[in-house]
């Protein structure tokens, strides 16, 4: 288990006076302080943590949130910024002696506009949500998380969240125009706009992927772009992983980038069969999901132009979907991957270390070695195009040293990911799961450089502490 | 000038400092921004060499001091390119060797960045020396990595203010095999304007949208079929907003290529050149009230939303500059000194936000020795 700091004892003794303190700058409904309704905010996505923090508040403006951390700041408590709670990085968990604040309630979406290709809306809409709003005139924002129905943007910006898309779309912080900040002093500053960079320090990208160090965010500036006429996804199955990845290596090397090109092993295409019957292969050891875009004639020529690639590494099979339902369907077992795991496995981990895509045979290859050794399963789903693992591992949360082992097995990956050539995390965030292993990618010296860029936005560490940076006496606070 | 020629001597050169320095590549955008008040300079031109070219897994690694045009090169015998296609700006500031490091530090993008994203996106890893002489890196050589603080994100774009690149790493993608412009005529800047959003609008991908003269151009890059059907359809559904023309192949490219340059400015050698970035909508507004204001060259570039402006070096014309942007972000491009020196030269932060960037800028370089004044007086 990764160690949460200390509470302040001088914190937790001026709970009731805490607690007063925010009824009076927030309406009645927007605290709460009773045991039994913090409950539900003891934990995130990372379920093996919990931790019931002293307080949450639910504000619903900018200002309320400004005035929470003005007054936090003030007396020297700790907060944990929270969307949905679906970090799987253990990105939200609370501490015992925080104040949580979270934004579900600035859910509203404050402008459309079309002609200049943006949205602003406020840090708790769903992803989904913006999409939503603007599909019925064509539109949609690119960045698609598998957890797109509950996630948050604010969530999405503070993790830089990718989603299957964003080989080609890009991930969030290449589809933001600004932001609506709010400092731990309390002081609301516009980040970005409505344009397109300005010149000046990127504080847009800095901010992009800070995982609730820097400060909040209450109103994101989205860019939402207009769809393609059509997309297709279409299947290739294979008999050895190394195949597999060659047919990556080789369709990207022909000049041909899919909008998406998704990887599975036998152990997730079994998983996601079980629970989606998309027409998997279940002969094959490795799966390729490859998606394009355009019109009829266009998806034809490009599948065409795919099969012929994927034709020369003797797939087992190949299918092409023939309509969008079948396109769904395949869709709908990869957007589930997890769900399906967890419906093989009650508990499992999710990983998250990028490779370079050349490593990939011989990276999953040591992964199932690693596996054997620590007798626990793993299933791999893999955005291949970019080389985002994600290795899901199971185990029971009810046996201690399964966790054990599980954890440790995940931490091996992610050393392994590091010394092939790639990081720690490409998406989810480092959080609580993988701040210990912050060192294995960077330097003790580049580690303080990062922690004097937080402390140049957080001088008292009071934000989102124990995340991000390993635990040093005298950082959080 | 001091030109290392190894990463290790540039930091050992750094933490001996007890000066400040001008921070350059080959020096071609050194009349940018402001003028640096340093008495030495530090050159990254002798630290060159393209590092890691993996063309399957879209990546380029250089050290800073490899030309741009040689990263250029290496990645056209894959038939690939750099994704912002960075100007040279040499019909701005002159000739020049321009660096890849230069290119990243100064956060160049051309008029791909409409849809194909900024430098800035692109920038997967760097390595740099920050102020107290340390190597430090951010990111790495994937294309998928939220680890830490996106110190890349941070460095490109801050002109060698905050540390001194000393190796990049970018994405990079196959090039298209073929382009072509749809060039709409448009009486004024707010037709061509409706023009680019309506292209932009619609579902076929446009990679350039800009307005030069009386004519929208709307650029289109992808497989050979795909873009004879694009953009016959962006035709056909461009065509109540006026006459159109379409141009292929080499003459498209050069077309961009002077977009990307901002040739059609047709600057006399004493103007001043700004580029101001808005919400493309407001770009037309912008343009009519400074051709009011001092009769301004202008032309426009992302879908409206950059306008390149050139007029007279004043500051009159520079707190013109300044108040059309109203929302928006201005840079004053290029100026003789006194004028730069006299002036914001971008758009200062909010006061809660310079508070920070006073900060920041003491956490990466706290005796204040790389390119002091350079963005802003006295920073
Ligand atoms: C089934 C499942 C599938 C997933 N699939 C993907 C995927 O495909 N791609 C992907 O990238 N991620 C994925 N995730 C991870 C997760 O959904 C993302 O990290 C998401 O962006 C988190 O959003 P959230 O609203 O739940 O944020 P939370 O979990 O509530 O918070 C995330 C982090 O941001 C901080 N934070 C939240 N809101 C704010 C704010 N307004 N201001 C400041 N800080 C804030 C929190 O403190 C925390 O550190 C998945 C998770 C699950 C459970």
């Amino acid at each position: 288990m990764i160690a949460l700091p200390p509470p302040k004892a001088e914190i937790l003794a001026q709970r009731d006076a805490i607690l007063a303190a925010l009824r009076a700058m927030l309406p009645e409904d927007a605290v709460i302080g009773e045991p039994v309704r913090l409950k539900p905010y003891e934990t995130d996505g990372l379920s093996a943590y919990r931790q019931v923090p002293l307080a949450v508040v639910l504000p619903r403006t900018t200002a309320e949130v400004a005035d929470v951390l003005r007054y936090c700041n003030r007396m020297g408590i700790r907060v944990v910024p929270r969307g949905a709670g679906t970090s799987l990085s253990g990105g939200a968990l609370p501490l015992a002696d925080a104040v949580v604040i979270g934004l579900m309630r600035m859910n509203r979406i404050l402008e459309v506009d079309y002609e200049n290709r943006l949205a602003v809306v406020e840090a708790g809409v769903t992803n989904i949500g913006i999409t939503q709003a603007v599909a019925g005139d064509g539109f949609f924002y690119a960045p698609d998380p598998s957890s797109q129905l509950a996630c948050m943007i604010g969530g999405n910006v503070m993790m830089n969240s990718g989603g299957a898309h964003c080989l080609k779309y890009g991930v969030t912080a290449n589809n933001l125009l600004g932001l609506t900040f709010v400092t731990i002093e309390g002081e609301v500053v516009r980040i970005g706009g409505e344009h397109l960079d300005g010149g000046g320090y990127d504080w847009l990208g800095l901010i992009t992927g800070s995982e609730g160090q820097l400060g909040m965010v209450t109103e994101v500036t989205v860019r939402i772009l207009r769809g393609p006429e059509g997309a297709r996804a279409m299947l290739a199955a294979f008999d050895s992983i190394q195949v597999a990845g060659e047919a990556v290596d080789a369709i990207i090397g022909a000049g041909v980038i899919p909008v998406a090109l998704e990887f599975m092993d036998r152990p997730c295409i079994h998983a996601c069969e079980a629970f989606a019957h998309a027409g998997y292969p279940l002969d094959a050891e490795a799966m390729l999901i490859i998606e394009v875009e355009g019109s009829v004639a266009e998806q034809d020529a490009l599948l065409g132009k795919i099969r012929d690639i994927c034709a020369r590494f003797a797939p087992l099979s190949m299918k092409v979907a023939q309509t969008p339902e079948e396109s769904a369907a395949i869709w709908k077992g990869r957007k589930g991957a997890f769900g399906a795991v967890g419906r093989i496995s009650p508990d499992y981990l999710c990983m998250d270390g990028t490779i370079p895509t050349g490593e990939l045979p011989r990276v999953l290859r040591r992964i199932g070695e690693m596996s054997a050794e620590c007798g626990l399963q793993v299933a791999n789903v893999f955005h291949a195009g970019d080389g985002n693992l994600h290795p899901l591992i199971m185990f029971d949360a009810n046996d201690p040293s399964s966790f054990a082992r599980a954890e440790k097995f995940g931490a091996d990956i992610l050393r392994l990911c590091v010394e092939v050539g790639g990081c720690l995390t490409g998406e989810h965030g480092v959080g609580v799961e993988k701040r210990d292993l912050m060192g294995v990618q960077f330097s003790e010296a580049e580690l303080d450089q990062q922690r004097a860029i937080k402390s140049a936005f957080d001088p008292g560490w009071l934000l989102n502490g124990a995340k991000v940076f390993p635990l040093v006496a005298g950082a959080h606070g | 000038m001091l030109t290392p020629d190894t990463e290790s001597a540039l930091a050992a050169l750094v933490a001996a400092a007890d000066a400040p320095f001008a921070i350059e590549g080959q020096g071609t955008k050194r009349a940018m921004l402001r003028p640096v008040q340093a008495a030495a300079t530090i050159s990254t031109r002798n630290l060159t060499g393209i590092t890691l070219h993996r063309p399957t897994e879209l990546i380029i690694s250089a050290r800073a001091g490899t030309p741009v045009a040689e990263v250029e090169a290496m990645l056209a015998t894959k038939g690939q390119m750099l994704i912002a296609e960075p100007p040279s700006y040499a019909g701005i500031f002159g000739a020049g060797n321009a660096t890849i490091g230069g290119a990243v530090a100064a956060g160049i993008s051309g008029p791909r960045r409409i849809t194909g994203g900024a430098m800035r996106d692109h920038v997967m890893g760097v390595r740099f020396v920050n102020g107290a002489g340390e190597v430090m890196h951010s990111g790495g050589r994937v294309l998928k990595n939220v680890t830490g603080l996106d110190l890349c994100k941070l460095l490109t774009g801050s002109h060698g203010t905050l540390g001194i690149i000393t190796e990049v790493t970018l994405k990079v993608l196959p090039r298209p095999e073929a382009t072509a412009t749809l060039a709409v005529n448009a009486a004024d800047f707010a037709t061509g304007q409706r023009v680019l959003s309506a292209g932009l609008g619609a579902p076929y991908g446009v990679s350039g949208a800009a307005i030069v003269g009386h004519r929208a151009l709307l650029r289109i890059e992808d497989f050979a079929e795909s873009v004879a059907y694009r953009i016959a359809k962006l035709r056909q559904d461009l065509a109540e907003h006026g006459a159109s023309e379409i141009i292929e192949g080499e003459a498209s490219r050069a077309l961009w290529r002077d977009v990307a340059e901002a040739t059609p400015l047709d600057l006399a050698p004493d103007d001043a050149v700004w580029r101001v970035s808005v919400k493309p909508s407001e770009g037309p507004r912008l343009a009519a009230a400074l051709r009011t204001a001092f009769d301004a060259k202008l032309m426009l570039d992302w879908g409206g939303g950059l306008v390149w402006v050139a007029g007279p070096a004043t500051e009159a014309a520079h707190r013109a500059v300044m108040a059309a942007a109203e929302d928006g972000a201005f840079l004053l491009f290029r100026a003789p000194d006194a004028l730069r020196a006299a002036v914001p030269v971008i758009k200062p932060d909010a006061p809660a936000l310079a508070t920070i960037a006073r900060r920041v800028k003491a956490a990466l370089d706290p005796r204040g020795l790389f390119n002091p004044g350079r963005m802003q007086a006295g920073f």
